[in-house]
């Protein structure tokens, strides 16, 4: 392995880096800082020695919580073992381990590696050389799995980040499953150097995906509820700088105003800004609140007003002036980021539209359809079939789209192995729903009566009863 | 128009999608003086789609009308003309993501056969990513990189017309990603390793049987590939309709029976059923029939060599 390919570097953990930690299948996202203390799958450990290494490098947790690039295994299993050929003669008298709870402990107290251990439990197995080949197989799989403290590294993407969220946080992202999240993208023709629509309340992981296939051409809006846009999942990708100048926010609440054309984001804030206006940015924080991945900014602007009422008068009087100037600007930045996004929706020639929400899509769908031109396509999820079903129907009484269509996916995982391959035995009952379609020309004239049947074919209806 | 950028209006050699309805779609061609016929009637290019907005209604001699879209992936894979078995959205979909594409990323495919998949690829790609897929049928190869040049993504792919199993894939050390959809994938999963990148890709092949798949997994673990993975995703088709669910007639009320007091009574009663007789709701049913399989899809990560 020449680690000094000019190439390299890029590939090579930095601080400040966003990465992914993962043992087995189980993922967390974290951020490289010097000397944190990270916790995961029980174990606690800093990412200080991450920092120089290669991605997708395996460490071993060492004494003090230190990460160690661990050594490739030469020959995982090279000893050949007895095994048995059935289990008629495996009795479960619980009495099979001859080490105790203790002495495992001791052994670990000793600081003896997950492997050591293993083989140890193994050594001490009275059954263990009964077993068959594929029991015992199993029985180091699982051993393996208890006792081995490596974590692995991981570069971020729109994959192993979906599926960690959905391993993870499945109701911060509407359970939506990675599957799903794929369709997605490629039911809206999401593509660099396209114009593209999020309405995002799934911690922000569906905006991070479509940013990711736009690779930081074109322009993202995310449209958002409450008081601040939710990007957390977002911010888990560690996009380069230049694709967050892609990015636009605009809040839903101001849709109305802007499809009527009663949008006003040219008011001067030296001007006294209208208390009105004010209010609707800034009070509806409280629904968002809850969802604790809301802006830096506001939980860091609340504690810094606890602090200050406890100090004496001056200070304070001091530091409001401050804050009141501090404050001005963010207004300026809000209304300057509501005149950019404004002006790009304002031409009503979005290329494609992506809602995944805990809201009722039937009004954001409907609400939004209106910025996109004609022949464009958009999805929209739900966690459930019946909103869905009322969008469909809106939409077929609205007319102004085609190829509608309602769906979902099924995902069906398998252990491929010799002699013992078959579907895993459990998989996820529910991925959520999606409604896609394209846009077309809306002319003034109703579109013409539908010309589906409305009804399953009466006749079985008869036939089922005649059975009766 | 082409596969990768939107454009408004249809232009003289554009290839346009015609909707006729949600499964009938057809591609045109764009070109001066042409025409298309239609089970609606003729479609005049000159004056019907040239110049006019993708997303218009267009009518049709015969007074019906149809839409006419502009092109993507997605459409095309139900429009396009099958030379061979084709890749469908819902594969496609799994695969770009589980393989990680975006724009950029330089990728292996073989067999390209009608090239559905290519598109995707494509479009995920561009526009600083390349595409070198590989087609041992010299008629289709050939057909495919026409086709692409039709599209505007010619300068996005290579086209090579050899067998991926001997020959592999003409390129070394340069490919992010992986995809194969051959009959023996195993014997050219040593390719794609040597295709790839020396710090690592993913790499999917697709293939209908498990045996293929059995196969393919024990090359790719002896090659030395992880987070070696396979699944299956069907696609469920929801049909809304609004459905009217008859009400029994248990005979009239008790209550409204003045003179009735035993329970079992109003069974005996002569009937007079209400006027509201059933209940309509909306509701969906599932297609009488589906596709319960398309092919496995197997992945894996080659790591860093």
């Amino acid at each position: 392995m020449a680690d000094s390919d000019d190439d390299d570097c890029q590939y090579r953990i930095k601080e400040g880096d966003y990465v992914v930690l993962k043992r087995g299948e189980i993922f967390k996202a974290a951020q490289i800082q010097l000397k944190k203390k990270m916790v995961f799958e029980k174990q606690w450990f800093f990412l200080d020695n991450a920092v120089g290494q290669l991605y997708s490098t395996t460490f071993e947790i060492v004494s003090g919580g230190m990460l160690q690039p661990k050594k490739l295994k030469d020959a995982e299993k090279c000893s050949e073992t007895k095994a048995g050929t059935d289990n008629r003669n495996i009795v479960d008298d619980g009495k099979s381990q001859k080490l105790t709870r203790d002495d495992i402990e001791m052994l670990k107290e000793q600081g003896l590696q997950g492997q050591e251990i293993i083989e140890r439990l193994i050594e001490n197995s009275t059954t263990f050389t009964n077993k068959t080949e594929y029991a015992q197989d199993k029985y180091i799989k699982k051993k393996k799995k208890k006792y081995e403290n490596s974590v692995m590294i991981l570069k971020p993407t729109c994959r192993i980040l979906a599926m960690m969220y959905l391993g993870r946080e499945p109701g911060k992202i509407c359970h939506l499953r990675y599957d799903t999240l794929a369709q997605m993208l490629t039911l809206a023709n999401v593509h660099a150097r396209s114009k593209v629509l999020v309405f995002d309340t799934c911690a922000g992981l569906v905006l991070g995906a479509v940013m990711e296939r736009m690779g930081g051409h074109g322009f993202v809006i995310q449209m958002y509820p409450g008081g601040g846009p939710v990007r957390a999942g977002m911010e888990s990708f560690g996009f380069p700088a230049h694709f967050h100048d892609t990015l636009y926010e605009f809040p839903i609440c101001h849709v109305n105003a802007l499809l009527a054309g009663t949008l006003d984001t040219s008011k001067k804030d030296s001007a006294d800004p209208k208390p009105s206006n004010r209010n609707e940015e800034e009070e509806p924080m409280q629904p968002e609140a809850e969802q604790q991945d809301t802006a830096e900014e506001r939980r860091s602007e609340t504690t810094s007003t606890d602090k200050d009422s406890t100090q004496d008068p001056k200070k304070e009087e001091k530091h409001k002036d401050a804050k009141a100037e501090e404050k001005k600007m963010k207004l300026e930045e809000k209304r300057r980021k509501l005149a950019a996004a404004a002006a790009l929706l304002e031409g009503r020639n979005a290329d494609g539209l992506v809602i995944a929400s805990r809201f009722h899509p039937c009004p954001v769908l409907i609400g939004l359809l209106g910025f996109l031109s004609p022949s464009r396509p958009f999805v929209v999820y739900s966690q459930y079939k019946e909103p869905l079903i009322e969008c469909y129907t809106k939409l077929k009484e609205r007319g102004g789209a085609v190829n509608l269509r309602l769906t979902d996916t099924w995902l069906r995982h398998y252990q491929v192995l010799p002699n013992r391959t078959h579907p895993m035995l459990t998989m996820t009952g529910g991925g959520g729903y999606l409604l896609s379609g394209t846009t077309v020309f809306t002319d003034g004239s109703k579109p013409a009566a539908s010309q589906r049947a409305e009804e399953p074919a009466p006749k079985r209806l008869k036939l089922t009863d005649c059975e009766g | 128009m082409s596969f990768v950028e939107y454009s408004d209006f249809i232009q003289d050699g554009d290839v346009a999608i015609v909707y006729l309805s949600h499964d009938s779609m057809m591609p045109v061609k764009v070109q001066h003086g042409a025409q298309t016929q239609t089970r609606y009637g003729v479609i005049r290019h000159s004056t019907d789609l040239i110049g006019q907005r993708y997303g218009s209604k267009v009518t049709c001699s015969k007074g019906g009308w149809v839409h006419v879209l502009h092109p993507t992936p997605e459409l095309w894979t139900v429009a396009l003309p099958h030379r061979t078995q084709i890749l469908y959205t819902t594969d496609i979909a799994t695969i770009t993501m589980m393989l990680e594409l975006k724009p950029g990323s330089i990728v292996c495919e073989s067999g390209t056969g009608s090239g559905s998949l290519s598109h995707a690829i494509l479009r995920t790609i561009a526009p600083t990513g390349h595409l070198h897929t590989v087609e041992f049928h010299q008629q289709r190869a050939e057909k495919v990189a026409e086709e692409f040049r039709e599209h505007r993504v010619s300068h996005l792919v290579t086209v090579r017309n050899q067998d991926v199993c001997k020959e592999g894939f003409g390129v070394t050390g340069v490919a992010d990603a992986v995809f194969l959809d051959i009959p023996s994938p195993w014997e050219a999963v040593g390719h794609a390793k040597a295709a790839m990148k020396k710090h690592g890709g993913r790499v999917c092949s697709f293939s209908p049987c498990i045996e293929q798949v059995q196969r393919t997994c024990e090359a790719l673990a002896q090659q030395g590939f992880q987070e070696i993975s396979t699944l299956e995703v069907l696609l469920r088709v929801h049909d809304v309709r609004t459905v009217s669910l008859p009400l029994p007639d248990f005979g009239p009320e008790p209550s409204a029976l003045p003179q009735s007091n035993a329970m079992g009574e109003a069974e005996s009663c002569p009937v007079f059923a209400p006027n509201h007789t059933s209940v309509s709701l909306k509701a969906t049913t599932p297609p009488r029939e589906m596709p319960g399989h398309t092919g496995y899809l197997t992945f894996a990560t080659k790591p860093r060599t």
